[in-house]
């Protein structure tokens, strides 16, 4: 689950982690009001998306907009919170589709001395966490990994314990801090490592992390996500999310318990086990079509979850035919067959259905199909399936 | 001989007294049953607050150590919901269980991290979570998959996935080959055993003549393997990556199934292999025929 800047940011502060301060606006009022509160002559306005490169990013409806800017006044901030607020942000995460913004976070302007690079992930060669840095702040990790990989410095440490200072300070010397900004690098890195696991993160990025003309180390970005699999136990996080950034069939097939995932292409699938849900999606690709859909409706595919399965994919215009693959083990085929069929019936279909079952009560359930008087094209195997369906684009 | 599971296998389950957990410990008696007539290999489950209690002939005990002491398992099948899960495979580790399946889809990353540290001086072999178990076809399974998918044979087969696996084990058997034993190592990114685990011990079975791998996008476990294979594998090795069409960022189903930061793409997986020697089939449903090819 991911979360806006300025919630993460509010997250810091009570772990002690040290941000600028900064104020949360959804009107171009707000962002003067704003401006004026925090003082100074300086404020950067942030849009809140939940994507990176911002700053670089642009609006489709402004496209001289950039999506951080620094202002000098509050009627400036407010000029550019207009154009910003309800406009569509595009940067280099978002696609060409871009991000509505709904919400600009203004903060105090700092004096930067130095730009860093921090971020904190789950390693899984190493079994657990790990902190890197670099001294490449501001830019795109994933560049600097592919040209200068040797800036990037990488210390895994133990998720009960904690960050050691030790560790801390080995890094701050290799980057090159002064003696008070390893100081404050012993406190800070620490901390931002026990938020990471105290919170169940999968991710946490902050970039840029900046020394001050003061040599303090500050967060002045923070890109967080959480482990959906943790969030059980983070009832309060649970309430950071928005829906408005999310793809909306995939937050109602999230609701029915099915995993679900968007694509572009024309073929809807609905297939049960992960690992065969992308394999199918590669099959569709391999025999020249675009799979619109993963879909995983998992190991109890009764008549309500196949029928939501069902809607979802046919919800999406795109859909020009529908693949249905699978392997019933435990799940019996012929229970399958008659979820199918009362899902038919409920939704109603009006593009090709192609369905390849295996496993138990096979045969039964092929007979079924056949006398259901549906037309409902049966696939022997994968290939026969992928033929079949793809052929039925043409039809 | 396959490996992990063979006919010493006794196996208790964790979360007996749950939908799921009694209904696969059903399942996996019978199998037992069939293959070995008179022997049980499932001989009970643990539920803490349940004990001195008995689901359908499965006596139920308050404890791992409690069921090993009495019954003589050394295995454990877990099927414990995931706030407890990660508490439960320590109770085994800590029990001394030869062996451990997880079956489990949904346990926190952060938990599999402290699991992982603590069974660093185990002995124990932990399998999963989120996976389908483990079956050495004739003798015992342990965990979801349909037993009759899978024939004795001497192809082992290492896997993330589960449905895609009883894919793969019946295009084996439609070209005549059957399995020692098949692995699921489950689509979690933090897991038990890996590939590579799985690749020693198949090298080192005399019933395994040929290793089928099955992996997916997300991590780096495939590549790793292949550097594995070149200097340590030199039985016949045939695989299939899942995901080619996965989009970035995106997790799809599995937890560990995610392209992130440009890394772990189905394509740089088969590369990795093919590189190794591995004879990696570009669709699903070549696997078997890859196999085929590998072995000849």
């Amino acid at each position: 689950m991911k979360i806006h800047e300025y919630q993460a940011k509010a997250l810091f502060g009570p772990a002690n982690i040290a941000v600028p301060r900064g104020i949360v606006a959804t009107t171009a009022a707000e962002a003067e009001a704003a401006f004026t509160e925090l003082g100074g002559d300086l404020a950067v306005v942030k849009s809140q998306i939940h994507a990176g490169g911002r700053g670089k990013g642009r609006f489709k409806e402004h496209p001289e907009q950039p999506g951080v800017v620094l202002v000098r006044s509050a009627a400036e901030a407010k000029e550019h919170a207009e154009r910003m607020l309800g406009s569509t942000l595009v940067t280099i995460q978002t696609g060409e589709e871009g991000k509505q913004v709904n919400t600009l976070f203004v903060e105090q302007g700092l004096k930067i001395a130095r730009e860093l690079y921090l971020g904190i992930v789950v390693d899984r060669t190493v079994g657990g966490p790990v902190l890197i840095m670099s001294s490449e702040g501001g830019m795109e990790i994933e560049k600097v990994a592919a040209e200068s990989p040797e800036k990037i410095l990488s210390e895994p440490f133990d998720a009960a314990q904690g960050l050691f200072p030790y560790q801390a300070r080995k890094l701050a010397y290799a980057l090159g801090f002064s003696t008070k900004a390893v100081r404050s690098a012993e406190k800070l890195l620490p901390r931002l490592c026990r938020f990471f696991v105290d919170h169940d993160c999968s991710m946490t990025e902050i970039n840029p992390l900046v020394l001050t003309d003061d040599d303090e180390l500050l967060a002045l970005d923070a890109k967080v996500s959480f482990d959906d699999n943790a969030m059980f136990r983070h009832k309060s996080l649970l309430e950071l999310r928005d829906l408005t950034e999310e793809d909306p069939a995939e937050v109602k097939a999230g609701d029915a318990g099915l995993s679900y995932v968007n694509l572009d292409g024309s073929i809807g699938c609905l297939v049960n086990g992960a690992g065969l849900a992308m394999s199918t999606m590669d099959l569709i690709k391999i025999h020249g079509a675009e799979p619109a859909n993963f879909l995983d409706v998992g190991g109890g595919a009764d008549v309500d979850q196949v029928t939501e399965a069902f809607r979802i994919i046919l919800s999406d215009d795109a859909v020009k035919a529908v693949l249905v693959n699978i392997f019933g083990g435990i799940m019996r085929c012929d229970v399958i067959v008659e979820a199918l069929l009362g899902a038919y019936e409920k939704v109603g279909f009006s593009v090709p259905l192609v369905v390849r079952l295996e496993g138990t009560n096979v045969e039964r359930a092929r007979e079924m199909l056949k006398e259901s008087g549906r037309d409902i094209i049966s696939a022997e195997d994968l290939t026969d399936a992928a033929q079949q369906v793809v052929a039925s684009l043409n039809t | 001989m396959s490996i992990l599971v063979t006919k010493q296998t006794r196996v208790v389950c964790q979360g007996i007294t749950g939908k799921s957990g009694l209904f696969h410990s059903q399942k996996c008696r019978e199998y037992g049953y069939e293959c070995q007539p008179g022997v049980d290999v499932f001989v009970g489950g643990v539920t803490p607050g349940k004990g001195d209690s008995d689901v359908d002939g499965f006596p139920v005990f308050n404890s791992v150590g409690e069921a090993r002491e009495k019954t003589g398992a050394n295995t454990s099948m877990v099927f414990v919901p995931p706030p407890f899960c990660a508490d439960a495979i320590l109770e085994a580790v800590d029990a001394e269980m030869d062996l451990v399946v997880a079956i489990t889809e949904g346990i926190p990353v952060m938990d599999m991290i402290r699991v992982r540290s603590a069974m660093k001086e185990s002995s124990t072999r932990l399998v999963g979570p989120n996976c389908p178990g483990v079956i050495t076809p004739g003798v015992a399974k342990i965990g979801i998959m349909p037993g009759y998918i899978h024939t004795p044979g001497n192809i082992g087969i290492i896997s993330k996935s589960g449905t895609l696996t009883y894919e793969a084990a019946w295009q084996l058997g439609r070209v005549g080959m059957g399995q020692s034993t098949a692995v699921g190592i489950g689509g979690d990114p933090i897991a038990g055993t890996s590939f590579i685990d799985l690749l020693e011990l198949f090298q080192n079975d005399p019933d395994t003549e040929g290793i089928l791998m099955i992996g997916e996008i997300g991590g780096t476990a495939e590549q790793e393997a292949a550097e594995y294979i070149k200097s340590n594998v030199t039985k016949p090795v045939s695989g299939f990556i899942a995901g080619q069409t996965a989009p970035p960022g995106k997790r799809m189903g599995h937890a560990g199934a995610i392209i992130s930061g440009g890394g772990g793409t189905a394509a740089e997986k088969m590369s990795a292999m093919r590189a190794a020697g591995v004879v990696v089939s570009d669709s699903p449903a070549g696997m078997g025929d890859a196999m085929k090819e590998a072995m000849a």
